[in-house]
């Protein structure tokens, strides 16, 4: 079960969680484009997420949620 | 225990700021301030006229838009009409520095017991990019297109150096919304600016240093090295004034 | 409870806007209007109401703009340089559809101008006098009685209307002093339900706002306010009609040119010349259907004003040219003298027997 989720449809791809996260476990990929042309931030290994939130913190758009 | 990302007092509504404009992260954390002192039920803001002119879209309270940089009356007329309602003010570097400026100063000195969000990106960001009062010296934007030339223009105001002069106020303080570290700063001074409001200590007003990726002609990430290189060297965090820690003190 | 006192002009209005209700006065100092801010600094704290000098008449209509907001009866006053600097605010209370009390004891000007009485600001009271279409309703006092009485009837109009009164005074009628009978009025509570008083968690959000970026929103809003401003030109336009059963000669004066002209009336009747006076109470709307009505039989129209032709202007459309409309005025803070007014009907009547 997920613990880290993004609306897609929120973000508007800036990547401030990307640079925010001290895993470096985000990244924007290109390829995947939501309604508004933005591409979302995306977890690639959740299982090094520590849940610090820091992501969360630094979301302009209120789209992450982490659950701990 | 979930880290939620919008508070409750915040509509679902998708903002229409730029993306990586951190104005999304000083909503929330007002947001935050509202609902973790459960006052959204009686809590007004006073949108300013700039990038925050649809701040009313954004929040699940009653709200109004002032006309260019005269928040603070407009907020002075609702608290003293009812003292019971909680008022805010969200205002840019345009609006509170520069035509609002008087308004802002008086409310200050009165002591108004309100609270002020003062989000200063240097620039005017919905006429897209001119010179603010706070632009740095040398700043490149579409009125100084060889940088602010200091000479001409005079250099940046600095809202909390000046306003903690004043005997007036209650709360002076500036954060900056660039980092985790930062934002977490940011919100515990914006939680306090509403409780004193609640508390009746009197005027309180955050600076928070803001991005503007589009108008200073950088990506999201770089507009926040450039406000750690930069725009915090010249705007000094940190807490101006608080009487509350005086009274502490003496 | 009825009183009657002497009183000045500015106290009498001040004194009428507590009993009306208003609790919640903002303005700042200017000449001939200094004795509202003075009285109700004393009057407010006394009726647990808010007196509150601000930095500029600027933030003062802005603050009243905030009170309501909050759903609460409010006033700014100031003379013609203050109104110049709420003109800005008239505005966005326009566009907010904001009710407000504004009062101007209006001097000469251009510019700084001089501080004896003027009636120069006719143009900017009655066209709204702010960025975009929009009207005030326009009340023109001609006695200290009529300072207090259209002070509270000024209040329930802009209630009831959602927009900005205005208390059209001049420096005479705000400094003179004279007999004022003061009544504590009922006054006619409109339910609020747009203000600004917290969700209470019980209701949608209120957003008050002049702002509307879709132009179709935007022009049905104007079109919208327009409607309203017909129901007030239908039902409020006012005005006093003095021997003008059988007038050939009609002066149309407001306001301390009123008092003046209505002299001049009674001279020129002891003279045998029939003469009459419409006065204006509402400056807008304008009563242009008496004064067209007036047309049909009056000859000769004068309008006697303290500006350079103002009102005249709106003499001339309301009787569409077809009777001749001269001007009687000074400016620059002199009065005119009855003397001076009845040469004038005298004349007008020579040309009109010819």
């Amino acid at each position: 079960m997920a613990k880290w989720t993004i609306q897609a449809e929120r973000c508007k791809g800036c990547g401030l969680c990307v640079d925010a996260c001290p895993k470096q476990i985000l990244r924007i990929d290109p390829d995947v484009i939501n309604h508004k042309g933005h591409s979302p931030a995306q977890m690639t290994d959740e299982t090094r997420c520590t849940k610090c939130g820091f992501c969360v913190l630094m979301c302009p758009d209120c789209a992450i949620t982490v659950e701990r | 225990m979930s880290k939620t990302n919008k508070p409750h007092s915040m509509t679902e509504t998708h903002t229409h700021y730029c993306p990586g404009c951190t104005h999304g992260i000083i909503h929330r954390l007002v947001g935050d301030a509202i609902d973790a002192l459960g006052i959204e039920e009686r809590t007004i803001g006073v949108a300013p006229v700039g990038c925050s002119v649809l701040a009313y879209n954004y929040f699940n309270l009653d709200m109004t838009v002032a006309a260019h940089g005269r928040a603070p009356a407009v907020a002075t007329g609702l608290k003293r009409a009812n003292p019971e309602s909680i008022v805010f003010a969200y205002q840019g570097d345009g609006d509170l520095a520069s035509i609002g400026m008087a308004e802002a100063v008086h409310a200050a000195a009165r002591n108004e017991n309100i609270t002020i969000i003062f989000v200063n990106n240097a620039v005017y960001g919905m006429t897209g990019g001119q010179m603010a009062p706070t632009s740095l010296p040398g700043q490149l934007t579409q009125t100084s297109p060889n940088g602010r030339d200091v000479d001409l223009c005079g250099l940046p105001v600095k809202v909390c150096e000046m306003l903690s002069q004043l005997d007036g106020p209650a709360y002076i303080a500036r954060v900056a919304a660039n980092s985790p570290k930062n934002v977490i700063a940011a919100k515990r001074a914006i939680e306090k600016a509403f409780r004193n409001q609640v508390e009746g200590k009197g005027f309180s007003l955050v600076e928070v240093l803001s991005s503007c990726p589009t108008n200073w002609g950088k990506s999201p990430k770089d507009a926040l090295k450039w406000m750690d290189s930069t725009m915090i060297p010249y705007y000094p965090l940190g807490v101006y004034k608080d009487t509350s820690r005086r009274e502490i003190d003496s | 409870m009825q009183e009657t006192i002497l009183m000045k002009g500015n106290e009498a209005l001040a004194e009428a806007a507590i009993l009306a209700g208003c609790r919640h006065y903002f303005g700042y100092p200017i000449t001939p209007q200094t004795e509202i801010g003075a009285y109700l600094s004393k009057r407010m704290p006394e009726v647990g109401g808010v007196f509150l000098q601000a930095e500029s008449e600027i933030a003062a209509i802005h603050m009243v703009y905030g009170a309501s907001c909050a759903g609460k009866r409010a006033m700014t006053s100031s003379s013609s340089p203050g109104i110049s600097l709420k003109s800005e605010g008239l505005s966005y209370l326009a566009g907010s559809d904001l009710p407000a009390l504004v009062v101007n004891v209006q001097r000469a000007g251009p510019g700084l101008g001089g501080i004896q009485p003027s009636q120069s600001d006719y143009m900017q009271a009655t066209r709204g006098g702010g960025h975009g279409d929009f009207r005030n309703i326009v009340l023109a006092p001609a006695s200290v009685q009529e300072m207090a009485s259209l002070t509270q009837r000024g209040f329930d109009l802009a209630d009831e209307y959602r927009m900005t009164a205005m208390i059209l005074s001049d420096g005479t009628i705000g400094q003179m002093m004279e007999q004022v009978t003061l009544e504590t009025p009922v006054p006619k509570l409109v339910e609020k339900p747009w203000a600004l008083t917290g969700t209470g968690g019980k209701r949608e959000k209120n957003i008050v706002t002049s702002l509307y970026l879709s132009p179709k929103e935007l022009e049905e809003k104007n079109l919208t306010r327009f409607a309203r401003y017909k129901l007030v030109e239908e039902r409020e336009t006012d005005y006093e009609a003095f021997c003008m059963e059988d007038a050939e000669i009609c002066l149309i004066a407001y306001g301390i040119s009123a008092r003046v002209s209505r002299n001049a009336v009674s001279a020129a009747r002891a003279k045998g010349i029939r003469a009459g006076m419409i006065r204006p109470i509402t400056l807008w709307p304008f009563p242009s259907a008496a004064l067209k009505q007036a047309a049909k039989t009056v000859k000769h129209f004068l309008s006697v004003e303290m500006s350079m032709g103002q009102m005249m202007t709106d003499i001339e459309l309301a009787v569409r040219c077809t009777r001749p409309v001269t001007l009687v005025s000074h400016v620059g803070g002199v009065i005119p003298t009855p003397e001076e007014v009845l040469l004038a009907i005298e004349r007008a009547a020579e040309e009109a027997a010819v």
